[in-house]
């Protein structure tokens, strides 16, 4: 047997230990910080430079010294909400039809899937996206579509297969499993007295899933969303690979068939090249502004739970 | 028998002392690492040549990070890239700072590749069609302006996708100084990045390469490697002398031939739309950019340097044919040489 170590030692170890635990914590505020200080001083050449056009400004022309980023901003935008609408209802349906209809056996191996989709890394996404994806959809969806409500500007053509709503549909394939498991981990937590409860009122499954199960994974589906747009908008090598990158969307050619340009597009495809101070300076200003972007989304939604979070309360 | 076992011996022991004493003969001097990067277009070349040299002098090894022709010629600046790879020469203002040199390492041509559903030929091309093309002026491939090159062919009443660069590229340098040189009708400047009023963007040559192989009634503009590599037709232009030339071996390389007086002049001029009998018009020197003055690395590493870029032009220009890249006209070979003999440590020039 060992002697018995004093109090005092214990208290010096349990001070070191918390003093790592408090500089691994301070390491992500000052990583934040230094990044977000570093985004700003490397925009500075651009943000002197441009001014507030950049923000207005819809032409990018590195030769003539012109550069504007709504397009860009706005097909990121776009390309997010419309990559979580499509993706919530799939991943509604997978999170329902996982949490309450599934066999045990089925749910094995659908866990494995979605694991195993979330997995895939995006440049399979983009490639996949580019050979497979974009000659069916050219042919079954937009073509269809363009021949048949094509004289509304948004519906218009040619049809490229390549464009704006393709890499929301790539960008959907990617949020579906990230949605789908938080809402299967939230939608099981439901308490089972409440499910039984309705049950012995003689609700269908379906009203069950309506009445309790939905309400009460309300604010994770929620949290959940917010963690899809987040990695909608920050999506770089699959978006590069299948949007077309083409400056026109949304003002010359305002079509969802169009190709577009995102943010992390413009950054991806210039950054290396880029020579002149005023040019670097306009793309670093550009992940400036998708991270405020970023930012702004997150607090919206922060805001957005706290606000139902009191109202249920109250309820 | 135990004779013959002591004669085994003796011939085994003998035989390890000298196969030991060639090792230890041959041991390399202090190894050599020089870092290396840039333009993307000569990558194929340069890694052959990179390889092929080390398999000469083992100790020397250089490795090229194919990041494209700014970063090459940023590395270089901050001097972490001991040598650049650069499709576009440097500006006035660049050459004010820093005193570096070209020395011209291979030639490159810029085809114009389509893909016409049931059309699989040579189309003509002249500038202007091809500057109203790209400019969004010229939509369809029945456009009186293409059916009056090519008489013989019946041109589709189909919409034309345009394929272009996204990514700033040396390629859509060559490509646009071409169309800038060649066609009063061409509006949008030339750079590695021009405001394309239309078209798909395909990132890199395999990116464009790609999209036009998969969209019917594409074209698009890639080096010449790419559109052999995909078997992708490729378009005759008009050039100078009114010939309408295939991109081939011999008429990019004709049109580095043409270059010289130019060169000589200025390392750095575009040999885009070269006069000369059976000269390709899109065609661009690449270059390998050194400092003037090495003393800020160490002289085995200078010399390594000097003496690899020597061999390059070289003897490294039989490895270049095998891979679509013309070899240098002899006239180009001896200006670079000249350009190499500047190059000092020191003080005193490398090569001698």
């Amino acid at each position: 047997m060992k002697a018995k170590k004093s109090s005092a030692h214990y208290n010096r170890q349990d001070a070191i230990f918390k003093s790592i635990l408090i500089s691994a914590s301070l390491l992500v505020v000052g990583l934040f910080v230094a990044l977000f200080l570093m985004l700003i001083s490397g925009s500075m050449p651009s943000i002197l430079g441009n001014g507030f056009g950049f923000l207005t400004g819809t032409t990018w022309d590195p030769g003539k010294g012109i550069y504007g980023a709504l397009p860009a901003i706005l097909t990121t935008i776009a390309t997010s909400l419309l990559a979580v609408a499509l993706a919530i209802p799939i991943a509604l349906g997978i999170a329902i039809f996982f949490t309450e209809y599934a066999p045990e056996k089925a749910k094995f191996s659908l866990t494995l899937f979605i694991d195993l989709l979330a997995a895939i890394p995006s440049v399979i996404f983009g490639i996949w996206g580019l050979w497979v994806i974009a000659p069916l959809i050219k042919t079954y969806v937009q073509q269809p579509i363009v021949a048949s409500i094509g004289f509304i500007p948004i519906f218009g053509g040619p049809a490229y297969g390549i464009s704006l709503s393709l890499a929301s549909l790539i960008l959907a394939m990617m949020v579906v499993p990230i949605i789908a498991s938080l809402t299967i981990e939230i939608i099981s937590r439901t308490p089972v007295s409440l499910k039984e409860g309705m049950i012995s009122l003689g609700a269908t499954k379906w009203e069950t899933v309506k009445h309790v199960s939905l309400p009460f994974a309300r604010l994770g589906i929620l949290a959940a969303v917010m963690l899809g747009l987040g990695r909608a908008l920050g999506e770089t090598m699959a978006i590069t690979m299948i949007i077309g990158n083409s400056y026109m969307w949304p003002f010359a050619n305002p079509s969802i068939f169009a190709p577009a340009t995102s943010i992390t597009s413009k950054i991806a495809s210039e950054f290396y090249e880029a020579t002149s101070a005023i040019y670097v300076g306009s793309l670093i200003e550009l992940s400036l502004i998708l991270l405020v972007i970023t930012l702004v989304t997150n607090a919206l939604f922060r805001y957005v739970i706290k606000k139902t979070n009191r109202g249920a309360r109250r309820q | 028998m135990v004779s013959k076992v002591v004669v085994g011996a003796i011939v085994l022991v003998v035989a390890l002392a000298i196969g030991g004493y060639i090792l230890l003969a041959s041991q390399p001097q202090q190894p050599v690492q020089v870092t290396a990067g840039g333009a993307s277009f000569p990558q194929p070349v340069i890694t052959k040549w990179t390889s092929e040299y080390n398999k000469l002098y083992p100790h020397i090894q250089i490795s090229y990070q194919p990041i494209g022709s700014g970063g090459g010629q940023n590395n270089l600046f901050a001097k972490t890239f001991d040598f650049a790879g650069s499709d576009a020469p440097l500006t006035d203002a660049q050459l004010a700072n820093y005193t570096v040199l070209h020395v011209p390492e291979t030639i490159g041509g810029v085809v114009v590749s389509y893909n016409i559903p049931n059309l699989n030929v040579t189309i003509r091309l002249t500038a202007d069609v091809i500057a109203q093309i790209f400019q969004g002026n010229i939509t369809k491939w029945d456009d009186a302006a293409i059916a009056s090159l090519n008489p013989s062919l019946n041109m589709p009443d189909a919409d034309i996708v345009v394929v272009r660069r996204s990514d700033s590229s040396g390629t859509t340098f060559v490509f646009t100084s071409y169309l800038s040189n060649a066609s009063s009708l061409w509006q949008l400047g030339s750079g590695q990045t021009v405001n394309w009023p239309v078209g798909l963007g395909g990132s890199g040559n395999s990116g464009v390469a790609s999209l036009i192989q998969q969209t019917p009634y594409s074209v698009g503009y890639v080096e010449y490697f790419y559109a052999k590599n995909n078997n992708l037709p490729t378009a005759a232009i008009r050039n100078q002398n009114g010939e309408f030339i295939e991109p081939s071996l011999a008429s990019v390389g004709e049109a580095a031939r043409q270059g010289k007086g130019l060169l000589s002049s200025d390392v750095r001029s575009a040999i885009v739309n070269m006069p000369g009998s059976g000269a390709y018009p899109i065609s661009s020197f690449t270059y390998l950019l050194v400092f003037k003055d090495l003393s800020y690395m160490t002289q085995a590493k200078a010399t390594a340097i000097v003496n690899f870029i020597w061999w390059a032009i070289h003897d490294g220009q039989n490895y270049t044919e095998a891979l679509y890249y013309p070899k240098l006209p002899s006239d180009i070979v001896t200006l670079g040489e000249g350009i190499l003999r500047q190059i000092t440590y020191n003080g005193v020039p490398i090569l001698t």
